[in-house]
């Protein structure tokens, strides 16, 4: 059993600027950890986490896959948290190689069929739109829970790029909750991308009834 | 930290700025040089993304002119060391890195590429 990543080092004033892990965060990791068969199965050479925050998720990854077996490049938007990223990484011996950045933007034409393993946590609590728009500009705390209509205004943004990124053995782990509207999201991959999908994890912790979903072009390389 | 491994997945995303867009040229940089574990096996698998005209141009900018100017036929583990080093140990800690196309500047600070466009520059 892999530990939680050791995020001793973070501070309240980390906490103030930077999502601290919760409930959303643990079952991730317990969605990687059930599937870590399948995923070194995959020999992953590039994992990719959009709005890694406190970077606890990809430091649990490379702990997982192991610190040297594949790069681990992860994006957020607020700068606080890439420095956040950076020092988890240091604190736990994964090498998160981190770019301040909205998505993937200025990795897209290079990672095109190329990700192995792409995490995204999203801002998925529904907030009238505005104030998902408004929390993203801000680039601070309010970006990394408010999700706008449904949950859904900035996941909907990811999930159109999910396909172009992912090599063909490569997999998606979202995080959503029931809001979000899990069956359609599932719908949506499958009929606009031809993406696959299960639910690795499912659970209600703290008021939220959370869903790890996993996508992919289908069943993995043996 | 930027290190050579992703500056080479690094492209301008400017609106408009197709073309000509890669590899970004570094400026006024500082490096610093931290040892990391060698894994031929991801080496060999990373091997096939990497734009090896791009890295072997970034790298010379840092000083190292330790890679040979055409990848090689026979990928030995002399040469993966060498490739292990360009690619994984040289950190870029400061400086910018320049669009060769629309001279866009994105600065690296602490070791972290800023990415990030103004609303009027997103594509």
């Amino acid at each position: 059993m892999i530990p939680t990543p050791d995020l001793s080092h973070l501070t309240r004033q980390d906490y103030e600027h930077v999502y601290e892990p919760a409930e959303d965060t643990f079952i991730l990791l317990d969605a990687l950890e059930q599937d870590v068969e399948y995923l070194k199965s995959l020999r992953p050479r590039i994992c990719l986490e959009i709005g890694s925050g406190s970077g606890c998720a990809s430091s649990f990854l490379g702990a997982l896959l192991g610190c040297t077996s594949s790069l681990y490049l992860c994006t957020d938007i607020n700068p606080h948290a890439t420095k956040c990223t950076v020092s988890t990484g240091k604190q736990n011996k994964i090498e998160l190689d981190v770019v301040l950045t909205s998505f993937a933007h200025p990795l897209h034409s290079r990672l095109r069929k190329s990700v192995d393993v792409l995490l995204f946590n999203p801002p998925y609590v529904p907030t009238i739109d505005e104030e998902a728009a408004e929390a993203q500009n801000s680039a601070d705390i309010q970006g990394a829970w408010a999700g706008g209509k449904n949950g859904m205004q900035v996941t909907n943004q990811l999930l159109g790029m999910v396909e172009s990124l992912l090599s063909s053995n490569g997999c998606f782990y979202l995080v959503a909750v029931k809001q979000n509207d899990i069956l359609s999201i599932r719908k949506k991959m499958l009929e606009g991308y031809g993406l696959k999908s299960e639910v690795v994890i499912q659970r209600r912790a703290g008021g939220e009834h959370l869903f790890v979903v996993k996508f992919s072009h289908g069943p993995p390389v043996q | 930290m930027v290190r050579l491994i992703t500056h080479n997945l690094l492209a301008c995303h400017v609106r408009g700025c197709n073309s000509n867009n890669f590899p970004l040229q570094f400026q006024d940089v500082q490096i610093g040089l931290r040892e990391a574990e060698f894994n031929p096996d991801f080496l060999r698998g990373f091997l096939p993304k990497i734009e090896w005209n791009a890295l072997v141009d970034s790298a010379r900018q840092l000083g190292d002119t330790s890679l040979p100017a055409e990848q090689p036929v026979m990928i030995d583990d002399d040469f993966l060391k060498t490739l292990h080093h360009v690619l994984l140990e040289i950190h870029v800690e400061e400086g910018a890195m320049v669009c060769p196309n629309c001279k866009h500047v994105y600065p690296i600070s602490n070791g972290i590429p800023n990415m990030l466009l103004a609303d009027h520059e997103i594509g």
